[in-house]
């Protein structure tokens, strides 16, 4: 809501400067978007007087005007507005002045005739195009016929003004008015409000013999309306036209612009019907019923809900209660008695009624946080008054109030011990009470307990944290101390699965990956690749795109997304990691579960080319070595294996292996898919994903002291042939089994299957490390043990000892 | 010429020649020349039994002398040879230690991560637990239960992807505050705790607006716990993430969870203050909403709201990141460009 520090200062006697009037609310009310002053910016703009125009020459639509702007001689201006006459009143940049986004004017020449200056429309000079009148829309501005040649056009139009715009937070419907920000203010600034209510003059007919209204009270609480008969419209006049284009509206004509003016002034928005449209003399406020349909005031063609709260006549509904009027009731030329309706309606309805019919009109935000409940008849008398003085028109006598069911002012108990106790502050009971009847409350004290009386208007407070706000913003924030909690003692610690969280990111940073943090929504295809269990999707139900419409099940996509990103921007070297959730479903449930994850994805060279270290693309066994140095890292403690797993649909079929501890699957590695590397438009990456709860929750090794033998160790290495198919896996096992109480290691240190071993056959070569803890080993154990692992080695795998 | 002369001039001229003696293998003929069995010097004292019996042991002595002194500049000799070689040696080792270092393998946090870390440290260090919700919530606890019933008027603030009417991804990590109510044992001691991870809201990705970004909230409930201890608190945040210069203000804000509401902002980073582009000249920046945890919340989880009662906070890392860092679009902290993420490198 903008809001017009001159508006402000009639009513309010004020000493501030606009910014520190904006800076004030900020700190003590709602929150301000911006000040602005519509003259700043703005250089040498003046009145000018068209002296006479004549048509250019080369051109069919361009006038050469001479242009009196208070200086000895005219000036000659060229301009193509269509609505250009003589005698008019304009606005004239001079030579050297500035418009509108800091464009600057000067002399020029205009298809050869010469031009010193520029007549402009309102929009030249920074009005938005929403709040320029009608008629003034496609063309120049024409002041009225007072203005003086010479004059800065700025208060003319109410450019000196300064508009400060609020953002009102949606518990303070009570700040979208004139009428409550002068309240709140009173209570900032510790200042009386000088707030006049007009005396309505009534003439004519009982309204009661005009006009019956039936009202369903559960719709419309209260519901009044007022009658003002022989009205003519026409524009309003400048001020009233200032002050509504000033707060962003466009002035239409004076009927139409008083109600606004009302809503702006009170916060009670009104409605204006042209009475003669109604389908006879009586009014419903009704529920809609199935089937009915209604234009609205922007031609906007509505089927109705039966929710909807709708203005009937005999014969249809005339308009979508506290959102917008009827077409065919609207105020147009040849009305000349309307009706003027003010009322509350349910907030709930009126909020969906919006939703359902797009329509968030200023009254529809209003309803929706709640009006002055003690204001209306103010609001309607107002109304019905300025459209005596401004429209000529008669009000008709009386008000028919259909329904009036005011609320009962909130009573709220407090005691001023609560009050230091909450806000930590030492204030005394006397400044409590001044603060809170600044507000408006009426406080009745009891010893150190107040009994608060809180004004209707301020909806939201209903409860004694509600009045400790008021206190304390008023009080003001800057004067609160600012203290740390003391009391009992409490352990600050992190439990043993954050703790092994934290250490699976040092970890794996230490061993080179980057922490990435990926979207968790995703698509369903993405989704739905490299599962590590059987789930179904779940899916958003009102997405915002489909690139994030479904929940991950995997951590990997997302990195693969990562990786595509890098690799359009040229980045080719990507080793990333990701910590993160993972989200399965089961049939038959809506909420999925949570799993803790851990995946890695790695493409191009996990180090950088040095000049001293040649690129090494990535490979299996180097991302097996961060998993098996992660997973040594967090102490799993068990048998961790890899099995050859060839049934990923995303996976290398060959290069894939399932992470095994103790022979439970807690996850997967290897090459993606190259079709899958294609969709995802990356070149040949390796990832993992463990399930991180599964670490989290296995049972870890305990430290403990081995001794260290003192005794020499004895090695003896082996190499053998043997079929592709054995693996390294069944040999160590083999050995480990066979190589007697002294193996202390067996360590693979040569692979070939190059051209010089037989095809389908494979080189391998061990070191096995022998030690015994208890005295130096003779050679002739060792080497019975190892001849007994290559006779076995012959036997069981059939390999050909080299 | 008497022995002792002759011992003399041994000392001499076997000093010249040590001195002389170019390298090792000069150093060792030396010693064989003068010190072997054929040498001068054993000849000297083999020439000894010519003399008195009187004389005898005094020439011996200073043979004897000689001969340790000669062996002594042999040695000194030999390890200074020895150092020249050395030394040549190591002069021809040199390299250039201006060329780069081997690369090793070494990630880095995610920026964000490393605010979180930093958060969870402070608040750990005053005895705070860290506590994590679920992502897909209940509107009960998302909603409900922080005192936005379903037709109230906040809930327009935040866009929410649901998934079914009644579960949905949170939008804050405030529900953690009614879980960790409902269950909370207040004879135990006070609840304080943090609560990090990730949120989601119903956005269209630009440059200041992304649907999923990271909250952490804040929940301390005792007995006495007052909005001046909210400030404080909130005083010790500012400093520990931006540094002691820095200055926290609240201003009247509205949470339907938290009565008094308040927003802080910090001193602007950028203008220090003075007011600039950034701060809107206003020379301060809003970090995060807080207030003192509203009655409704605590009677829904079962809490005695007459006495007990406390503060709550949310901070948004990703605003904290941007602003620490400058960095202008928020979309940058999930699209991890490496090259990106490894700007930040300063842990804490
Ligand atoms: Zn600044």
């Amino acid at each position: 809501m903008k809001i017009s520090y001159n508006w402000i200062k009639e009513y309010l006697d004020l000493n501030v400067k606009p910014a520190d009037l904006a800076e004030k609310i900020e700190r003590t009310s709602v929150e301000v978007d911006d000040v602005v002053k519509p003259s700043d910016g703005l250089k040498k703009i003046v009145v000018g007087h068209v002296l006479s125009i004549e048509a250019h020459p080369d051109s069919d639509h361009l006038h050469i005007c001479q242009v009196d702007v208070g200086e000895d001689a005219p000036l000659q201006i060229v301009c193509g507005a269509p609505n250009i006459a003589e005698g008019q009143m304009v606005i004239v940049a001079l030579p050297g002045s500035r418009i509108a986004n800091n464009v600057k004017i000067k002399k020029s020449k205009m298809r050869g005739v010469p031009s010193a200056g520029m007549i402009c429309s309102l929009q030249e000079i920074g009005f938005s195009e929403a709040v320029v009148p009608k008629e003034y829309a496609d063309g120049i501005y024409v002041l009225p016929a007072d203005a003086k040649p010479g004059d800065d056009v700025y208060d003319y139009l109410g450019m000196n003004d300064s508009l400060i715009d609020l953002d009102v937070t949606p518990n303070r419907g009570d700040m979208l008015s004139l009428y409550g920000t002068l309240h709140d203010l009173s209570a900032i600034y510790d200042l009386p409000v000088k707030f006049d209510q007009p005396a309505v003059k009534e003439a004519g007919e009982p309204i009661a013999d005009q006009l019956s209204i039936h009202v369903d009270e559960s719709l419309a609480p209260q519901y009044k309306m007022r009658l003002v008969k022989q009205v003519k419209l026409a524009p309003s006049p400048m001020w009233l036209q200032i002050r509504l284009w000033n707060a962003g509206y466009r002035p239409i004509n004076n009927v139409v612009d008083i109600t606004n003016y009302i809503m702006l002034k009170y916060g009670q928005p009104l409605h204006a019907f042209d009475y003669d449209k109604f389908a006879g003399e009586d009014v419903y406020v009704r529920n809609a019923k199935a089937g009915e349909k209604l234009t609205t005031l922007d031609e906007g063609e509505h089927d109705l809900d039966v929710n909807d709260i709708v203005i009937a006549d005999d014969k249809a509904p005339i308009a979508l209660a506290g959102v917008m009027g009827g077409l065919d009731t609207a105020i147009a030329d040849g009305t000349t008695t309307v009706a003027i309706e003010a009322a509350v309606f349910e907030h709930d309805h009126i909020r969906k009624a919006a939703q359902r019919h797009n329509l968030h009109t200023d009254a529809s935000q209003r309803f929706e946080r709640g009006v002055n409940r003690t204001g209306l008849q103010d609001a309607l008398d107002a109304a019905a008054q300025m459209m005596d003085e401004l429209a000529g028109g008669t009000v008709q006598t009386g008000t028919v109030v259909a329904a009036d069911n005011v609320p009962a002012p909130a009573v709220i108990d407090i005691t001023m011990s609560r009050v230091n106790a909450v806000l930590g502050t030492d204030l005394d009971q006397a400044k409590v009470t001044h603060i809170l009847e600044t507000l408006g409350c009426d406080v009745t004290a009891d010893g150190e307990k107040l009994t608060v009386t809180v004004p209707v208007r301020r909806n939201d407070i209903h409860i004694p944290a509600d009045l400790l706000e008021e206190i304390a913003r008023i009080y003001g924030y800057d004067e609160l101390p600012a203290t740390l909690p003391t009391g009992r003692m409490t352990m600050g610690e992190l439990t043993t699965s954050q703790k092994l969280m934290r250490a699976t990111r040092h970890s794996l940073e230490g061993l080179g990956l980057n922490q990435a943090i990926s979207y968790a929504l995703t698509t369903e295809d993405k989704a739905k690749m490299f599962l590590m269990q059987p789930s179904e999707v779940t899916k958003l139900a009102w997405p915002m795109s489909v690139d994030h419409a479904v929940l991950r099940m995997n951590v990997i996509t997302g990195l693969l997304d990562d990786i595509a990103y890098n690799s359009a921007r040229k980045v080719k070297d990507v080793a990333l990691y990701e910590q993160g959730r993972v989200f399965y479903r089961e049939d038959g449930t809506d909420r999925p579960s949570e799993q803790e994850h851990i995946a890695g994805a790695i493409t191009g060279t996990l180090l950088p080319t040095a000049w001293d270290a040649p690129a090494q693309p990535v490979d299996f066994y180097q991302v097996k070595g961060i998993v098996a140095a992660y997973l040594k890292d967090m102490a799993v403690n068990g048998d961790v294996t890899y099995v050859a797993n060839t049934d990923m649909p995303e996976m290398h079929p060959g290069r894939t292996a399932d992470i095994l501890v103790h022979g439970h699957r807690i996850g997967f590695m290897g090459q993606i898919h190259p079709t899958i590397a294609k969709k995802f438009k990356i070149g040949a990456t390796y990832v993992f994903e463990l399930n991180l709860q599964a670490i989290i929750d296995m049972p870890k090794q305990e430290n403990q002291y081995d001794v260290i033998s003192r005794y020499p160790a004895i090695t003896r290495d082996v190499a053998m042939l043997v079929d592709n198919d054995v693996t390294n896996d069944q040999i160590v096992e083999l050995i480990e089994k066979r190589g007697g109480a002294f193996l202390q290691s067996v360590k693979l240190f040569d692979v070939y299957d190059g051209v010089k071993v037989p095809k389908g056959k494979k080189s391998l070569a061990y070191t096995l490390t022998f030690q015994d803890k208890h005295e130096t080993l003779v050679d002739d154990v060792v080497t019975q043990a190892f001849e007994k692992v290559e006779k076995r080695l012959q036997d069981d795998l059939g390999a050909e000892i080299r | 010429m008497s022995l002792k002369d002759k011992l003399n001039e041994l000392h001499e001229r076997g000093l010249a020649e040590i001195k002389k003696s170019g390298d090792l293998k000069d150093v060792n003929q030396v010693r064989v020349s003068l010190l072997g069995k054929k040498g001068p010097i054993t000849e000297v004292l083999r020439g000894m039994r010519d003399l008195d019996a009187e004389e005898r042991p005094k020439v011996g002595a200073f043979a004897n002398e000689i001969r340790d002194d000669l062996t002594a500049a042999l040695a000194k000799r030999r390890e200074e040879l020895e150092n020249a070689v050395l030394n040549a040696k190591l002069a021809n080792e040199a390299i250039d230690v201006t060329l780069p270092g081997t690369p090793v393998a070494k990630g880095e946090p995610h920026v964000i991560q490393q605010i979180i870390d930093q958060i969870e440290d402070l608040f750990l260090g005053m005895g705070y637990q860290v506590l994590s919700g679920p992502e897909v919530e209940e509107d009960k606890y998302n909603f409900e239960m922080m005192n936005l019933p379903k037709n109230h008027p906040a809930r327009d603030m935040q866009d929410t992807f649901y998934i079914t009417k009644e579960i949905l991804m949170r939008t804050q990590t405030s529900p953690m505050q009614a879980r960790t109510l409902e269950t909370h044992d207040f004879s135990k001691g006070p609840l304080k705790m943090i609560s990090p991870g990730v949120v989601y809201r119903r956005d269209t990705d630009d440059p200041t607006h992304s649907h999923q970004f990271h909250q952490v909230e804040g929940l301390v409930i005792d007995k006495h716990i007052t909005m001046a201890d909210l400030k404080g608190t909130l005083q010790v945040l500012a400093h520990e993430l931006f540094g002691d210069k820095f200055d926290v203000r609240l201003r009247p804000s509205y949470f339907p969870f938290t009565e008094p509401s308040v927003e802080a902002d910090i001193t602007c980073f950028n203008c220090g203050g003075k007011g600039c582009k950034v701060c809107k000249n206003t020379g301060w920046i809003e970090v995060l909403g807080a207030g003192m945890v509203h009655p409704n919340v605590l009677k829904m989880a079962g809490v005695d709201a007459d006495v007990y009662g406390g503060f709550a906070f949310g901070v948004g890392p990703d605003r904290f990141a941007m602003l620490k860092y400058g960095v202008d679009d928020i979309r940058n902290f999930y699209l991890n460009d490496v090259r990106f993420l490894n700007q930040f490198t300063k842990k804490g």
